[in-house]
């Protein structure tokens, strides 16, 4: 029993899979995260109720971290000794290679070092808004953090906005490979159902990555 | 060389290695006389005489049926294994795709399963390897079986016949930005696995080969999808989609343990 599950954790299959489904994990952890953004169009007082309820789950919100923790830590460390091995697995680097055009895309081809774009993002996104300036508010009477404010602040600065939608830029072309070649992954293939499962990969990339900067690019404009 | 049509100069940039364990390099040469309808091969047979006349080393390539069905004939061609046009082999790439003053790079295919023997010539053998860890049936010798016995659907048949195109060139892994085999893998495994013959065995040959796969140090797929389009016989990805399906199948209802002790 336990051979097997070794087998398959340590498979070159086994493990590209536990990349493709923590992969889709925090494809949906991203939507949730956006449809929250979308209250700080509304404003103030609704981003910082949304904040406060989110926050005052209590041990649901440890258990939710420590899952996507868990997710992200498993998604990166696999794909780093992914990446390594299918380095090594060339041997000598050719002098000329060039795409045929039919396969590897610039989306493809990146996905490594999107990946790692997103992954130093990940680290500065919380030190900058979770540990954050923290700043207090009162609500109908409640006292809550002011994370409105923090983001308010944050976004403030051309530079920071610059580079939260260079981020987001890399987050569309990091997923638009990963959620359909997830399924691939999987097994999922077939004539009819495999484009259109591309172009709803498309479709999700830009609509959240798309939807995270449109946020940041509102707030530096309203905050300006 | 009086052919009128020969009028072709092709300037090529080829891999020289004595041997394995010899320093590789690139080594330019001009080759005149070179006829549109002649192929890549024999354009290499063109220089090669010149070559050996001039009392040099002519150019090691592997090469066997040259009508596109042995999958020797592997070359990486500026850039594109055999060439990179659709559903090509190198024997069957022809010179009236270049134009007469083109430069070519050719290089071996790249890959650390595939040791470099000789100038453009690879040990492929990690394929058979692959195939000894569970490309294959174990089918009971005797007469043949009736052939109306075992029913199979056309269009099941035909799919089996398209994985079963695969002649084992390696284009595969050598445009494989992963230097994966997961296409060839994914070919034997499927030809098999969609016919009865081959399912009784299904579940072990997926573990086995994949295993066998990762040992040879063959990269990981991460579907990039530039095997399916240098494939010389347009094998698609859908393949390496059932070898995923089959080898998940396996991992979570195959069991070593099998009912009667058969040795499974």
């Amino acid at each position: 029993m336990s051979s097997a599950v070794s087998r398959y954790f340590t498979s070159s299959i086994g493990r590209k899979q536990l990349i493709a489904l923590t992969g889709l994990g925090l494809c949906g952890f991203l939507v949730a995260h956006l449809l929250g953004n979308f209250t700080l169009f509304i404003g103030s007082d609704a981003f910082n109720i949304y904040a406060h309820k989110l926050m005052s789950l209590g041990p649901l919100v440890y258990i939710a971290e420590a899952g996507l923790a868990a997710m992200f830590a498993l998604h990166l460390g696999l794909a780093i000794k992914m990446t390594i091995e299918n380095k090594t697995a060339r041997g000598q680097k050719y002098y000329m290679k060039t795409r045929t055009g039919r396969g590897e895309t610039l989306m493809s081809a990146t996905m490594p070092y999107t990946g790692l774009i997103l992954f130093v993002f990940l680290i500065l996104h919380i030190l900058q808004f979770k540990f954050g300036p923290v700043y207090n508010t009162e609500v109908d009477g409640v006292f809550m953090r002011d994370l409105y404010r923090t983001v308010v602040e944050y976004f403030q600065s051309p530079l920071n906005t610059a580079w939260y939608v260079i981020a987001m830029a890399a987050a569309a072309m990091h997923t638009a490979h990963g959620f359909q070649s997830a399924f691939q992954t999987f097994g999922f293939n077939h004539g009819t159902w495999t484009p259109k499962l591309k172009i709803l990969g498309i479709a999700y990339a830009v609509f959240v990555a798309g939807g995270f900067a449109a946020v940041s690019i509102f707030l530096h404009v309203k905050g300006a | 060389m009086s052919d009128a049509t020969a009028n072709m100069t092709i300037y090529l940039k080829v891999w020289r290695q004595a041997s394995a364990a010899a320093e590789g390099k690139f080594v330019d040469y001009k080759v005149d006389h070179v006829s549109p309808d002649m192929s890549f091969l024999e354009m290499f047979d063109v220089l090669n005489d010149q070559l050996v006349k001039k009392g040099e080393a002519p150019i090691a390539f592997d090469h066997d049926c040259r009508e596109g069905i042995c999958g020797m004939c592997s070359m990486m061609i500026n850039g594109k294994a055999h060439g990179g046009e659709k559903g090509t082999t190198t024997c069957q790439l022809h010179m009236r795709k270049f134009k007469s003053g083109d430069a070519i790079v050719v290089e071996p295919w790249r890959a650390k399963a595939f040791p470099l023997v000789k100038d453009l010539v690879v040990d492929r053998s990690a394929f058979d390897k692959i195939i000894q860890a569970g490309g294959y049936t174990t089918a009971q010798t005797g007469n043949a079986p009736d052939a109306n016995a075992n029913l199979i659907p056309k269009t099941v048949a035909d799919e089996a016949m398209d994985a079963a195109a695969c002649i084992g060139c390696g284009a595969c892994v050598a445009s494989c930005p992963n230097g994966s085999a997961m296409l060839f893998m994914g070919a034997k495994i499927s030809q098999l696995a969609l016919l009865p013959q081959g399912q009784p065995e299904a579940p072990r040959r997926a573990l086995n080969m994949v295993k066998s796969h990762d040992e040879l140090l063959f990269g990981n797929c991460t579907n990039h999808a530039e095997c399916e389009a240098t494939c010389p016989k347009e094998i698609g990805l859908e393949h390496i989609a059932r070898m995923n399906r089959e080898y998940t199948k396996a991992t979570f209802t195959y069991h070593e343990k099998v009912r009667g002790g058969d040795g499974a």
